[in-house]
């Protein structure tokens, strides 16, 4: 099975300092990957650039074509990417928001598709925002702001996810319908990929990637010890992680 | 493209309500003026009344809707390109642009008869300024890419032009009560002709904006956002550029620098209907087009039969009504948040 995506020795400067050096990664189509590290360590980066939203030195391919040679349109289909504390149009509608998620489906001249829709509808249910749908999103708290943009991201529809801080903003029971949303995505063949800081909750993931100072430690699922000792280790020891009821939980080392 | 059902209905009678607002200051357009409503009944039996309201109020109210439709859609674009409900049509120095071009036309043509006379060289020189000015904020910002950059360049170059007419304005005492006039703005000596090049600026940028309703939707997530859309930054923002540039460009040279229309507009729009700027731009057109028209109508008759420059009415109401906004904790007074120019780029 070919992966869904795929960076060969990715190299990312950002305003001429290295950030990426020379990145090998091989994401399972179908799976759900978290990738964590401490600040600085250029996870968004990293997401950035497979999104192909920042210059690289190197390769990514998606399900084997290089990045750069798919068009900008075709790319939107295929590759949804919610960034981290991006600006919302206040004066928006979460509806029209989410609407926005369809522009790579929708022709240039041509109205919202039934399909179109259909997806904000079903985008705006999947994320709990269905009944705020037609308030502005000046008018909403962090936390449903948070999920009218998930919804957004949700309605492109494409097989592949990159998600930074998804769970920003969200209360416990929306974290876990974050996560129940996820494995309903997986359920469809989709291929997520999240940067998240809360690490109880990556360990929910089929796989962790693991960076430090801009280059990728480990990669592995989160059962193997291997992993687990690769994270508390770039954390510095700071945490530890337990089995508890057949998962996985990280609990802060101290005293 | 909406999706909540209710911003697919409301922008059509917002934009019906304006029109016949539109109509309505039109007419009124034709009635206002010294002569009063005598000249407009009298037009079918009477030469003189035919020609006054033809030649004198019927351009001058039409020459008011135009330059307002287009400063409301050069605001409307400055907003959205900007993502920054701050911009208006004169922040790329356009404004300062056109004031030295002016500046600089009536010290060489004199402001006497000749620079009276010679009205299609003082718009054209306040069109190039208006133009070059904001050409030389995107020289300056090297390209169009980079919203703060762009910003930065037209706070610079409107400085720099600024002080550069003030100082050639002392250095030629002589043309300061013209360049005056053009600073305050005023529609008074709008012509057909001046109607005809306004209503040609205003369907080319119309026609360059319109189109890219779309990316301005995605810009307002973000300029990283709207890349993974799929959407062509690069080429949308020189068109919506040029389209912003027209806009001010053919506004600023017929009717002066007219304040507070261009910033006022789109907040109106926004605020009655929250919509994208698929709907956005064409309201915020047809708001512009009515609150000069109607201000106009108002300098016309606040001081009648003097004639008060519409800029400084314009300014006034503007001005008042952006504080109210301001005061209720609306956008306006969110647009000082930097992360609302592009700034953490």
């Amino acid at each position: 099975m070919k992966p869904a995506l795929q960076a060969r020795g990715l190299k990312v400067a950002l305003a001429g300092r290295p950030v990426l050096h020379g990145i090998d990664l091989s994401l399972a189509a179908g799976h759900w990957t978290c990738v964590l590290g401490p600040n600085g360590a250029g996870k968004s980066t990293l997401l950035k650039a497979l999104a192909g939203l920042l210059p690289f030195e190197g390769q990514v391919h998606w399900q084997g074509q290089a990045l750069d040679a798919i068009g900008p349109r075709e790319r939107a289909r295929q590759l949804s990417w919610l960034g981290q504390g991006e600006p919302v149009p206040e004066d928006l509608p979460a509806a029209d928001v989410v609407m926005l998620g369809r522009l790579p489906h929708q022709g240039w001249w041509s109205a919202a598709s039934a399909q179109d829709r259909q997806g904000v509808e079903a985008a705006l249910k999947a994320t709990g925002a269905w009944p705020w749908r037609e308030r502005l999103m000046g008018q909403l708290s962090g936390g449903e702001r948070q999920r009218v943009l998930l919804a957004r991201a949700l309605a492109v529809d494409a097989p592949t996810l990159l998600m930074d801080e998804p769970l920003a903003h969200l209360d416990p029971p929306h974290q876990v319908d974050w996560l129940e949303q996820v494995q309903c995505l997986k359920a469809q063949g989709k291929t997520v990929l999240a940067v998240l800081h809360d690490i109880g909750m990556a360990l929910q993931a089929d796989a962790v990637v693991v960076m430090q100072a801009g280059r990728v430690l480990h990669h592995g699922p989160c059962a193997d010890p291997a992993t687990q000792r690769a994270i508390e280790a770039v954390f510095d020891q700071r945490i530890a992680i337990h089995p508890l009821d057949g998962r996985w939980v990280a609990l802060p080392r101290w005293g | 493209m909406s999706a909540s059902g209710q911003s697919t209905f409301k922008p059509a009678w917002l934009a019906l309500l304006l029109g016949s607002l539109a109509m309505l200051g039109l007419l009124l357009g034709a009635g206002a003026g010294s002569t009063g409503w005598q000249a407009l009944s009298h037009a079918w039996s009477n030469d003189a009344a035919w020609q006054i309201v033809r030649d004198i109020r019927l351009p001058r109210s039409t020459g008011a809707w135009l330059a307002g439709a287009l400063l409301g859609l050069a605001g409307a674009l400055a907003q959205g390109l900007f993502r920054n409900p701050l911009a208006d049509p004169f922040l790329l120095g356009s404004a300062s642009g056109a004031s030295l071009a002016v500046c600089l036309w009536l010290s060489l043509a004199g402001s006497g008869a000749l620079a009276a006379q010679s009205l299609l060289g003082l718009t054209g020189a306040a069109f190039v300024g208006a133009f070059g000015a904001v050409l030389l904020t995107v020289a300056l910002s090297r390209g169009v890419q980079h919203s703060l950059r762009l910003l930065l360049a037209g706070v610079i170059v409107g400085v720099v032009l600024g002080a550069l007419s003030n100082w050639l304005a002392l250095l030629r005492p002589d043309v300061l009560q013209a360049m005056q006039g053009f600073l305050l703005g005023s529609t008074a000596f709008v012509g057909w002709p001046a109607c005809l090049a306004m209503a040609l600026a205003l369907l080319a940028a119309s026609a360059l904006a319109w189109p890219l309703a779309r990316v301005l939707d995605a810009l307002s997530l973000g300029e990283d956002t709207a890349r993974s859309l799929g959407m062509p930054l690069a080429a949308a923002r020189w068109w919506l550029l040029a389209a912003f540039a027209l806009a001010t460009g053919a506004a600023v040279a017929q009717v002066g620098l007219i304040a507070f229309v261009g910033l006022a507009a789109p907040h109106l729009v926004r605020a009655l209907v929250p919509t994208g700027y698929g709907w956005q731009l064409p309201l915020a057109t047809l708001m512009g087009a009515v609150l000069l028209l109607w201000a106009d109508l108002l300098a016309r008759v606040l001081m009648a039969p003097q004639d008060m420059p519409v800029g400084v009415l314009t300014a006034v109401i503007g001005g008042g009504y952006l504080l109210l906004r301001m005061s209720r904790g609306s956008t306006v007074s969110r647009g000082l948040a930097p992360s609302d120019v592009g700034a953490r780029r």
